[in-house]
């Protein structure tokens, strides 16, 4: 298993952060593996953790009554899964699961909150990247609002 | 003045979706020029009318694949034909990818759904000089997974060297792909900004997020080629019909650098 140290050090959403902080960070942490298929978390479910993705992929997805599960978006390696512990009401939006075999680092969210509370920088700045993330997302979001697809493209 | 069309018969149809199907034609008597890729043929549905289509491939040494979606009377027209029909066609029009690039870039096709047809005649030149590229990367983008194009042939191209990657903007359970924007597949593509050559064809808002994004990794405008989509009627920069401020789409195009078709694109009504 590799040291989580250097899977914190090496993952795009903490790159840059100082070695401190990403030390304190590392006592939040553990690794986890889910198999494929694996539901990592449900609607509704309290949202208590936070995941760096560092192999794999997972789906967001949601169930709809008469639809089943429908996948919203697939998060790759490098990618960070989970931001609903940082709002009320601390509860998971949407659902996630496991496409394949997935690793990653799993951050208890009350131990980071208390982190965060402790040193105001560590917190701003954990806010700017989860922002950063959310704003890739709802712009991403917003493009497939548009159904582009639905449109021809060539000449025709 | 290529304007009267040489009749093709239909000699195979391969149902891609339940709304694009890919038709092989063979030439009756005369053929048309060979068609570069990128390029274009202005493909007569006789009685219906006559629709630029982009040429998705050959059909042995004398035949040529058009890809094409069902969505208007003419497409329509098109779609429903069926082997033994004919059709006409006119051109090859336009000026295409400008393939091969140079020797030891790393390419990059940006594929959103029927644009991945213009797009193919690329990937099979890619195939056939493997060797001349150091990387190769195809991403594409569908609406839904039944929206895919060519699905029978990404096991080929990935056989070839070529990294394929797919994502679609809807899914159900099972679907094992990705789910997302097609821009969300380049993380990690682009190794040195300077050796890239991309390729990108879709909806205009695709393009420009895709072109957007390349450049945003570093890379130049010029290295970014985009295939637009205008009226062509008559194929030969005679009629305006395709005028994009001063470029003709059929003549000047459809392939133009991005940072060329990038201040057209911005302005409204054009």
């Amino acid at each position: 298993m590799t040291n989580t140290l250097e899977l914190l050090t090496a993952h795009p959403f903490l790159a840059g952060l100082p070695p401190g902080w990403v030390e304190h960070l590392a006592g939040q942490v553990r690794q986890v593996g889910y198999p494929a298929g694996f539901r990592i978390f449900r609607e509704g479910e309290p949202a208590e953790h936070f995941w760096l993705i560092d192999s794999g992929r997972v789906a967001v997805d949601i169930h709809l009554p008469g639809r089943g599960d429908v996948l919203i978006e697939t998060l790759p390696a490098g990618t960070v899964l989970g931001w609903s512990w940082l709002s009320p009401p601390y509860r998971w939006h949407f659902g996630a699961i496991a496409i394949e075999l997935t690793h990653t680092v799993q951050f208890d969210a009350a131990g980071v909150t208390q982190l965060c509370d402790a040193s105001p920088e560590l917190g701003s700045e954990l806010r700017r990247r989860f922002i950063a993330v959310l704003a890739d997302r709802l712009q991403a979001t917003r493009v497939r609002l548009l159904d582009l697809y639905a449109h021809p493209v060539v000449p025709a | 003045m290529n304007m009267v069309p040489q009749p093709y018969e239909v000699v195979a149809r391969h149902e891609e979706s339940p709304d694009t199907a890919t038709l092989a034609l063979l030439p009756v008597r005369q053929p048309i020029a060979t068609p570069q890729p990128g390029q274009f043929s202005m493909v007569y549905a006789f009685g219906v009318g006559e629709v630029p289509i982009s040429v998705s491939g050959r059909a042995g040494a004398m035949g040529i694949l058009h890809t094409l979606r069902a969505v208007g009377a003419v497409t329509r027209a098109l779609h429903a034909a069926r082997p033994g029909d004919v059709l006409g066609l006119r051109g090859p029009f336009g000026a295409g990818w400008g393939v091969p690039a140079p020797e030891g870039s790393d390419l990059v096709v940006v594929a959103g759904g029927i644009g991945l047809a213009p797009l193919r005649p690329v990937i099979h030149h890619v195939l056939g000089v493997r060797g001349r590229y150091r990387a190769a990367t195809v991403l594409i983008g569908a609406r839904t997974p039944q929206d895919l194009l060519f699905t029978g042939e990404y096991d080929r191209w990935r056989a070839g060297g070529i990294d394929v990657r797919v994502t679609v903007d809807r899914a159900a359970a099972g679907w094992a792909g990705h789910v997302g924007v097609v821009t969300t597949l380049l993380d990690g593509v682009v190794a040195d900004p300077a050796r890239i050559a991309a390729f990108t064809c879709g909806p205009e808002l695709m393009m420009r997020l895709t072109a957007r994004a390349l450049l945003e990794r570093g890379v130049p405008g010029p290295a970014v080629q985009v295939s637009l989509e205008r009226n062509m009627r008559c194929g030969v920069a005679l009629c305006g019909h395709c005028q994009l401020g001063p470029v003709l789409v059929c003549r000047d195009g459809p392939v133009l650098a991005y940072d060329r078709a990038e201040p057209l694109l911005s302005v409204k009504e054009l």
